[in-house]
């Protein structure tokens, strides 16, 4: 059918019709404000973060490790068998170098997210997280980092409790696979 | 099995722009009622409607189904909205099957529409809200992260170049420059000029990425014994598919989209397709990001793992190649209106398979296509495969 | 194509104000492992897809399908989510068995209202951005202003629907599921405080949290996996005007025409012969005796009469919302229309417990979006 329309409806707008007051709006903002229970799960992810614990949950039929910790294990559809300390380091798994915020600011120096596969997890089962104390140009799929927290007096229960995780100082695996 | 054979009858859609000055209600009627002047048909001859949008955040209304609906034609009519996020395009085509493959409605009318230049000042912000409230979002997430991280993983794990990548987007690109209604369509584009462009979140950089745009695209869908009536070249649904993998995205590999996999399969089963690099002849993979393509293209079984590039090195999926990709010229090239980027590769499809594609059109005789979609946190995979 | 479709397993996890102590998923995990077993399926082995009704909004989080597969064992399988009504879920699950391509499939819808701390604000936001929020109202006064023309035009009364909140928080002191019973009076739902006149504040149903999970399954499967099947003989949904500008304020059409679908696939032509028991919306009193008259139980105006005559009672010609309803139960948010069909699943498997009523072989249930949508549905079950 596009071979036979010829015209398509929609009118573009610039940036600039708007300056020039050719367009009539009307702006609202939603005040939307939630408190969303944690439950046993993420909860005491929640709790032992505070503590400087990262953990995770143990299925033992499908005998997985898993990270952030659920109740159930969602493959065998039954409860998880025991929450698990894991380790507070782990290997990138993979990251990018972000020069936009959120918001899409332009910024100089990159914010740095990655998934972290956590030691102590089933492979490639991970959280994401920033990467910092880095150079962005040394940063590879497969480097070990450390997790850098906040002053036990400071942490609140949060996954910022968690600054960044920074490379560990030892020689590095370049392999791509965890 | 003794399924109602459900086929497209009609097409319409807005061109893709960065702002549309229509309003979301106005784009949804635009391209409804196109497609039904398309097969001559009015809303008394339609059963029920089935409408796809993204999220409601972009648009600033709660319920944001049931205010645009009355643009859909949903006015005293059965009306349902479904979404699984970037996979809603594909979707809603989908639902419409259900719709009379249930046997319940003869004639459907599928409509998926976009306003994100509402969103102030970027759409792109209003994608924070996507990431887990309590796990991800305290980290101030962009969306472009996991798209770039999950270029990285695939391209590490791999070995793919940025190179190999960037061909998509000329490829993309250039054959949109046939496509009326196309945003980004531009026939000189060149490698360099992709591999040359701003780093927004590496590896990922400007022409790279589909920006977000509004549109909306509409589709009639009918069964068989009402299709063979609307219309003499009706283009037949022969198979539907979909998954959605765990919310845990950082639990699983992102190199390769197994949820992709698992809804291709779905769909080959029902469409009788054991071969489907050999008999699929048209394949429209969702392309919001070049990479994305190839990922796809791998996950669709129609490429192997990690060799998805040399569809495009080696011509196959040029429009004379042997399985042309994306000749609508996808999202990179059209526009990305979420839902209705997706609906716009079934309307290509469909107008391809009746042969009025005008210059997009691929030669030959095809006889199936496959239009697919993807969508959420790295997890759903909607996959429809049309046919003559 | 499977014509016939069953519901075969139910789960709920009870409703309440507030559920700290469970996120959404872990209460949505809890409903669905209840209809599982109830049904006797596996979900990873048995459930061939899963259908999950929700809006963004009522959850804090944009594309939230992403965050529901896991806890229903939904996990890399074919799940899709409806922003709609429990029933238009159900209906979605009806369909999908009825293509011959599924054989069981899950629904599931739940609330967790008491997370949302500006909901106001937040209905609000789904009024017409720019012709009716910047008059600033509370959504409450669409219901006003709809129950103002719908005691005009059928000639019902304030005491009318004060007998509706009456009956059926009554109904709800016999469900251990709701959390809002009460043994009250016409006088004191009419003395108390203005909501958005002629709307009084304990007319409109309180919100709880909680979830529901149905399992459906085409007739081969339903006989080998229960042997008390509900059949749906009837699904319809429909949709008005969104516009508060040209909309019939004194009539739900959109109910109306969701029954006509429905009963025109059930063979029903006189409703209050053919069904035995009724649930129906009820999230602002005045709605029940307005669903009532578009279900065409009864002629306009005459709903009201038949409630204060007690017709509508359990033990009477035409029991309406024994389960309490939302007044009773609460408003669910997105899960009403389940929470009013798991009703009657229970009653046509008489398994109401104390609120069993006697002989009913065909039931209804039906939901209404809520302000400001006119969207509505419609289910016939039978055993």
């Amino acid at each position: 059918m596009t071979a036979k329309i010829k015209e398509f409806p929609g009118i573009s707008l610039s940036e600039q019709d708007f300056i020039d007051g050719k367009i009539l709006y009307n702006f609202d903002k939603l005040n939307g404000q939630y408190a969303w229970d944690t439950g046993i799960g993420i909860g005491s992810y929640l709790a032992s973060l505070k503590n400087g614990v990262i953990l995770g949950s143990h299925c033992k039929t499908c005998r997985k490790v898993v990270v952030p910790p659920r109740i159930i294990c969602e493959w065998c559809y039954r409860p998880m068998d025991e929450f698990v300390p894991l380790k507070d380091t782990g290997i990138v798994n993979t990251f990018s170098l972000c020069y936009v915020t959120w918001d899409m600011k332009r910024i100089k120096e990159p914010e740095i997210p990655a998934v972290i596969n956590i030691d102590g997890a089933s492979p490639l089962h991970g959280i994401m997280h920033m990467l910092g104390e880095v150079d962005p140009k040394e940063i590879k799929v497969g480097m070990r980092v450390q997790a850098v927290w906040k002053p036990a007096d400071e942490r609140q229960g949060s996954i910022n409790d968690i600054l960044y995780f920074k490379p560990i100082e030892e020689q590095s695996h370049d392999t791509p696979e965890s | 099995m003794g399924m109602r054979k459900v086929a497209v009858v009609g097409a319409g859609m807005t061109k893709f722009v960065r702002r549309a000055q229509e309003t979301a209600k106005e784009l949804t009627w635009e391209a409804a009622h196109m497609a039904l002047e398309s097969c001559e048909l009015t809303m008394d001859d339609i059963d029920g409607v089935c409408f796809g949008t993204a999220p409601d955040a972009f648009d600033g209304v709660h319920y944001n189904g049931e205010y645009v609906s009355d643009g859909a034609g949903a006015w005293r009519k059965p009306y349902m909205r479904s979404y699984v996020g970037g996979g809603t395009g594909v979707f809603v085509p989908i639902q419409g099957w259900y719709h009379i493959a249930s046997g319940l409605f003869d004639v459907v009318m599928v409509v998926a529409e976009e306003k994100m230049s509402s969103y102030y000042p970027h759409a792109q912000a209003a994608f924070m809200t996507i990431f887990d409230h309590t796990t991800e979002r305290p980290l101030k997430p962009n969306l472009l992260w996991i798209f770039a991280m999950e270029m990285n993983r695939y391209m590490t794990t791999y070995g793919i170049s940025k190179a190999d990548i960037a061909q998509v987007a000329v490829q993309h690109k250039r054959n949109a420059a046939n496509h009326p209604c196309a945003l980004l369509g531009d026939a000189n584009i060149t490698l360099d000029d992709v591999l040359k462009s701003e780093v927004l979140a590496w590896p990922v950089q400007r022409y790279d990425v589909s920006p977000v745009s509004d549109g909306a695209v509409a589709v009639i869908l009918a069964a068989e014994h009402v299709a063979k009536r609307i219309t003499d070249k009706p283009v037949w649904i022969e198979g539907v598919g979909w998954h959605l993998d765990t919310t845990f995205w950082t639990n699983r590999d992102l190199a390769y989209p197994r949820y992709v996999e698992y809804a291709a399969r779905m769909a080959y089963d029902m469409a009788g397709i054991t071969e489907p690099n050999k008999e699929i002849h048209i394949a429209e993979p969702y392309d919001p990001f070049d990479y994305k393509a190839l990922h796809h293209l791998e996950g669709l079984l129609l490429a192997d793992r990690g060799k998805a590039p040399e569809l495009y090195s080696n011509g196959t999926a040029s429009l004379t190649g042997n399985m042309p990709i994306c000749p609508s010229g996808g999202l990179l090239g059209v526009g990305n209106p979420i839902a209705a980027a997706g609906l716009m590769k079934i309307a290509e499809l469909f107008w391809q398979f009746r042969g009025e594609a005008g210059a997009r059109q691929v030669p030959g005789r095809p006889r199936h296509g496959l239009a697919q979609a993807w969508g959420d946190l790295m997890q759903v995979g909607t996959v429809v495969i049309m046919g003559r | 194509m499977h014509e016939r479709v069953a519901i075969v397993g139910i789960g709920c996890t009870g409703f309440r104000s507030i559920t700290p102590e469970q996120s959404y998923k872990e209460m949505v995990y809890e409903a669905a492992m209840r209809a599982y077993n109830d049904a006797g399926v596996d979900p990873r082995r048995d459930v061939e897809s899963f259908v999950t009704v929700a809006e963004d909004f009522h959850e804090g989080t944009s594309i939230f399908d992403e965050y529901t597969p896991d806890q229903l064992g939904g996990a890399l399988k074919p799940v899709q989510t409806i922003t709609g009504d429990g029933l238009h879920g159900i209906a979605t699950a009806y369909m999908l068995i009825r293509t011959g391509q599924f054989d069981i499939v899950a629904v599931e819808g739940h609330s967790k209202a008491s997370n949302i701390k500006t909901l106001p604000e937040v209905t609000a936001y789904a009024q017409d951005p720019i012709l009716n929020r910047p008059l600033k109202l509370n959504s409450h006064f669409i219901a006003g202003m709809e129950m103002n023309r719908y005691l005009f035009e059928s000639g019902s009364t304030p005491e009318h629907c004060a007998a509706v909140v009456v009956k059926n928080k009554f109904n709800a002191l016999k469900n251990p599921f709701a959390p809002y019973g009460a043994d009250i009076t016409i006088d004191d739902v009419l003395s108390g405080p203005v909501l958005s006149w002629p709307l009084g504040v304990r007319e409109a149903a309180e919100h709880a949290d909680g979830a529901i999970v149905m399992v459906l399954a085409s007739e081969d499967k339903a006989s080998s996996l229960t042997d008390k099947p509900i059949w749906i003989l009837g699904s319809g949904w429909c949709n008005d005007s969104p516009s508060l500008e040209y909309r019939d304020w004194a009539h739900a059409i959109y109910t109306a025409e969701a029954a006509q679908m429905a009963y025109r696939q059930a063979g029903i032509n006189n409703p209050l012969e053919a069904i035995d028991i009724v649930e129906v919306d009820d999230i602002y009193a005045y709605k029940e005796l307005q669903a009532l008259e578009a279900l065409g139980f009864c002629r306009e105006g005459e709903a009201g009469i038949l409630t204060v005559e007690g017709f509508t009672s359990p033990d009477s010609g035409l029991p309406v919302n024994v389960s309490g309803g939302s007044l009773g139960m609460g408003n669910l948010l997105d899960a009403n229309g389940l929470a009013r069909a798991y009703e009657i699943v229970l009653q046509l498997r008489g398994e109401a417990g104390p609120r069993q009523v006697e002989d009913v072989n065909i039931g209804l249930a039906q939901s209404w979006r809520g302000v400001p949508t006119t969207s509505g549905a419609v289910l016939i079950l039978a055993n």
